[in-house]
């Protein structure tokens, strides 16, 4: 058994130490934000917090994230009220939007890190993120709003 | 008559068929049709519980409103529900949303323009009288399917038609109910309001409403009315996918379920020899090791376990029936252009040969290779079979299709097959093809009693896409006294709508009508023209891509057509506002030109390129700006205007209209599919990379409302935009970049 908390809550799951959190969240825990797009993190969609840190679930083995911390869309604090997510509905970014919640995740992480990014700051950090449908200039518009409310609320 | 004669008469339609002075319906008429005993919402309905058509139902205690096209992102799950609330004056949040069974009810009167043999600019009585016949075919065939941009024009009438309906069938329930007069009656936010201002909910007439036949007469409202469509609204689908609430197909689970992940003979089409699974059969998690048709299954406790599996099979594979390298696959296309392989010569004005001894004589190569799709929501389903027949959980964009082919994989019949369609994370074309379908239906035949959920990995997804059609044009022209006065368009291609076609189980003989598209339709006066296809025998299956034979077709007609004007020594923007001779396309070209400011050449290592490709009925042009930089060409800025005749949903539009820019800019620089040994290279997003936000232009977007007909958008903006850039390129670089993708002979940053 290897023990992990996700998104507050003590969870234990018996797989080998080798599976990816991805698939132990998805089919495990039943836990479907975190999606599966490429397996090899060139897409983004599987990413989550661990520790408070973004990271790609596929890369991360289960055996390496016992005894820490997981957050996933689902469970980010205050998630209504959330200025990521609060900017991402008001411009309406998702298409298919399979690819937006790791867009997200990745988005909440940048603004942690940049309070006010710019458009190369976004273009660094997000370029690892890909969204086949082409929501880029509203993802763009979407994280400028975002550190906008973010500082407002301050 | 039965889908069969479909592909015959009305995909690829002979001008015989067109004669007849026969009075047909129009597309409203649809639901006055659909309202007798061929509903299929009729079966299943509860008690007290009413429906008036194929797309409402309202029970006791919710309404719900059918969505009959598949969303596969292009946001059809919120605006098709939306059409009907419209005229039902129902609120967001007061009905839920199903998406349709499989039914003829549910046939797509939007093919009918884009199956008539007639350019879209054609809109003359005999060309209509076309459209009419073909419309008649459909409704007979019943052909459901999601596709070709057509959702709008499919639905924008018959849906305000079946929401009227609902609407003044609910007053008349209310009206006989309290014994007042239906004009004394009006509709809000869900009810029906009395005189006396007492209101009475929709889901409190639902019996009554079964009781009485329905106002078949009752008129869609102007749009000047309108209190949603038309403005600024947010897609219903919008919140749940930011909040990761919303279930894909991939997310869904059933008590009992096991997972499956599959590897199948890269050499598409062909069988499995053998196996060897001594290894994985030991391997953590796995239940159990099935051969199927074209190769093998593993079954097990997660889809993870079941992947690194399958991973551990060993499969001879049966070889290829194309050639096995991409080399070869050139050389076929390249010795196409021969009578023998002859598609069709769509399109012939004036003099084509007097023509190009006229002048000076242009001539040049284009080339587009195979493309994958590749939806960021890899192929899955989940299937379920007993001795009942078989259920599956799949998002797919032909749901009789799905019955067809999962019922002949496992010999069922189709009617023993019941479909439940899913949200999709995008498709491009790729959730027209059914290998998911044929696969899940094998393994859960083999499995039965269990649910099944089938995940392809990335890398089997990749290798078992079908891709877009590879083409070589080679075009010849001639220019005389500042004027063009010849084009002879000619290409060579696989055939994308002809794969579906037999891959859906009903073959067609006749020439791929999708090679036209972009070839024929061309709106500028040119004197003497000519369009003609050859259609490639023995290469690889290729299939529908977002925007099919104008992606390709269209990069070659507008890169050559700006070739033509530069010999003509012309601006390329006033030379086609000039030749353009469809006064709304017209229109089009000088709404981008002021939208750009186009001036004539920017210099300094600037440059801009234009384009204009009608698709799907929909006239686009696009003005792509670059700049030459040290380490390469930079995408600055992208700007676009289409007219689709009524902007539906004007948010979703320019969000449509990006994604068709950008879909169409990244696969141009970035991406392409070779073939070696039988099987694709690229197995993952980092060989097939297309667009990421860094290289992402600004994209201004206008919508014109100009067209009569009301258009679609999801695929037109794709084929102007490599033409745009290539042309742009040129003008920045002077190299006239002739084959995609454009990373082969120019750094782009």
């Amino acid at each position: 058994m290897i023990e992990l908390t996700v998104n507050g809550a003590k969870r234990q799951v018996d797989v080998v130490p080798e599976m990816p959190l991805l698939w132990v969240l998805r089919d495990e825990l039943g836990i479907t934000s975190p999606k599966y797009g490429c397996g090899v993190a060139q897409c983004g969609a599987c990413t989550v917090q661990i520790d408070g840190m973004a990271v790609r679930s596929c890369q991360a083995h289960i055996g390496e994230v016992a005894g820490k911390s997981v957050v996933t869309l689902e469970g980010l604090e205050k998630r209504d009220q959330h200025p990521v997510l609060q900017a991402w509905i008001e411009h309406q970014v998702p298409q298919c939007g399979y690819c937006q919640t790791g867009q997200i995740m990745q988005a909440i992480s940048l603004l942690d890190l940049i309070a006010q990014p710019t458009d190369e700051d976004i273009n660094e950090v997000m370029s690892g993120n890909l969204c086949r449908c082409g929501t880029y200039p509203r993802i763009r518009a979407a994280i400028h709003a975002a550190a906008a409310k973010k500082m407002a609320e301050k | 008559m039965g889908l069969q004669e479909l592909s015959r008469r009305a995909f690829v339609f002979g001008s015989a068929a067109v004669a007849g002075g026969i009075a047909f319906g129009s597309y409203g008429d649809v639901v006055q049709a659909a309202t007798a005993g061929d509903n299929p919402l009729a079966a299943a309905l509860g008690p007290n519980s009413v429906t008036f058509n194929p797309w409402i139902e309202i029970s006791p205690e919710k309404i719900t409103l059918i969505a009959q096209h598949a969303d596969i992102g292009q946001g059809v799950g919120s605006v098709q529900p939306i059409m009907i609330a419209e005229e039902m004056d129902l609120d967001p949040g007061q009905f839920e949303i199903r998406f349709a069974g499989p039914s003829p009810a549910y046939f797509n009167t939007g093919f009918a323009d884009e199956f008539a043999p007639f350019v879209a600019a054609d809109q003359s009585p005999a060309a209509e009288e076309a459209r009419a016949a073909t419309l008649e075919y459909l409704r007979k065939t019943g052909l459901q399917m999601t596709g070709g941009s057509s959702t709008i024009p499919d639905t924008y009438q018959k849906l305000r038609v079946a929401g009227a309906v609902a609407r003044e069938t609910l007053k008349a329930a209310a009206a006989k109910r309290a014994g007042v007069a239906i004009a004394d009656l009006r509709t809000q936010s869900g009810h029906v309001i009395l005189p006396d201002g007492k209101k009475i909910p929709y889901v409190e007439l639902a019996a009554d409403s079964a009781k009485i036949p329905p106002v078949l007469d009752a008129k869609p409202r102007d749009p000047s009315q309108w209190r949603m469509l038309g403005k600024p609204m947010t897609r219903l689908d919008v919140r749940a996918k930011v909040m990761g609430d919303l279930k894909f197909g991939i997310d869904l689970r059933m008590d009992g379920m096991l997972y499956a992940s599959v590897k199948l003979n890269p050499n598409k089409g062909q069988p499995l020899k053998s196996y060897d699974a001594s290894k994985a059969g030991s391997m953590p998690g796995v239940k159990k090791i099935l051969a199927i048709n074209n190769g093998v299954a593993v079954i097990a406790t997660n889809s993870w376990y079941a992947m690194k599996a399958v991973d551990a099979i060993k499969c001879e594979w049966a070889p290829s029936a194309y050639p096995a390298e991409q080399a070869d696959h050139w050389k076929v296309l390249e010795s196409s252009f021969k009578p023998e392989f002859l598609g069709k010569e769509w399109r012939k004005i004036g003099d084509i040969e007097a023509g190009l001894k006229t002048g000076t004589r242009v001539e040049a190569e284009y080339r587009a290779p195979y493309l994958a799709h590749q939806p960021l929501e890899p192929l899955n389903g989940i299937g379920l079979v007993t001795d009942k027949g078989m259920e599956i959980w799949v998002g797919h964009q032909s749901p009789q299709f799905v019955q067809s082919i999962a019922a002949t994989a496992i010999g069922l019949k189709p009617e023993q097959v019941t479909f439940h369609n899913q949200w999709t994370g995008g498709s491009f074309g790729h959730r027209l093809e059914y290998e998911n379908v044929r696969v899940l239906a094998e393994i859960a035949n083999q499995m039965r009693g269990t649910p099944i959920k089938l995940v392809f990995s990335r890398e089997e997804d990749f290798l078992q896409d079908i891709p877009r059609q590879i083409a070589i044009a080679r075009h010849k022209g001639s220019v005389d006294k500042g004027k063009i006065v010849a084009a002879d368009l000619q290409l060579a291609s696989t055939t994308p709508l002809k794969g579906l076609l037999e891959r859906s189980g009903i073959p067609s003989k006749d020439p791929d009508g999708q090679l036209a598209a972009g070839l024929w339709n061309v709106y500028y006066d040119i004197p003497n023209f000519r369009g003609t296809s050859y259609e490639a025998q023995g290469l690889s299956p290729s299939t529908t891509w977002r925007s099919v034979g104008a992606s390709t077709a269209g990069f070659f007609t507008e890169s050559f057509i700006d070739e033509l004007i530069h010999a003509a020594g012309l601006d390329p923007m006033k030379a086609r506002i000039a030749m353009c001779n469809v006064p709304t396309y017209r229109k089009v070209l000088e709404t981008v030109a002021e939208m750009s400011d186009w001036k004539g050449p920017l210099g300094n290592g600037r440059g801009r390129g234009v384009a204009f490709v009608e698709s799907f009925g929909t006239p686009v042009a696009e003005v792509v700006e670059v700049s030459k930089t040290e380490r390469g060409i930079r995408i600055d800025k992208v700007w676009i205007a289409a007219d689709v005749g009524k902007v539906v949903d004007p948010v979703n539009f320019e969000n449509q209209v990006q994604g068709g820019v950008i879909w169409g800019l990244g696969h141009a620089i970035n991406c392409e599919l070779t073939y070696a040994k039988g099987a694709v290279q690229q197995t993952n997003y980092n060989h097939h990379e297309a667009m990421r936000i860094y290289q992402c232009p600004v994209i201004e977007v206008r919508g014109l409302e100009n067209d009569p007909k009301v258009r679609g958008v999801g695929e037109p903006p794709v084929p102007p935009a490599a033409p745009a850039l290539a042309n742009a390129i040129f003008a920045a670089t002077g190299q006239r970049i002739r084959e995609m993708p454009f990373n082969k002979f120019i750094d782009f940053v």
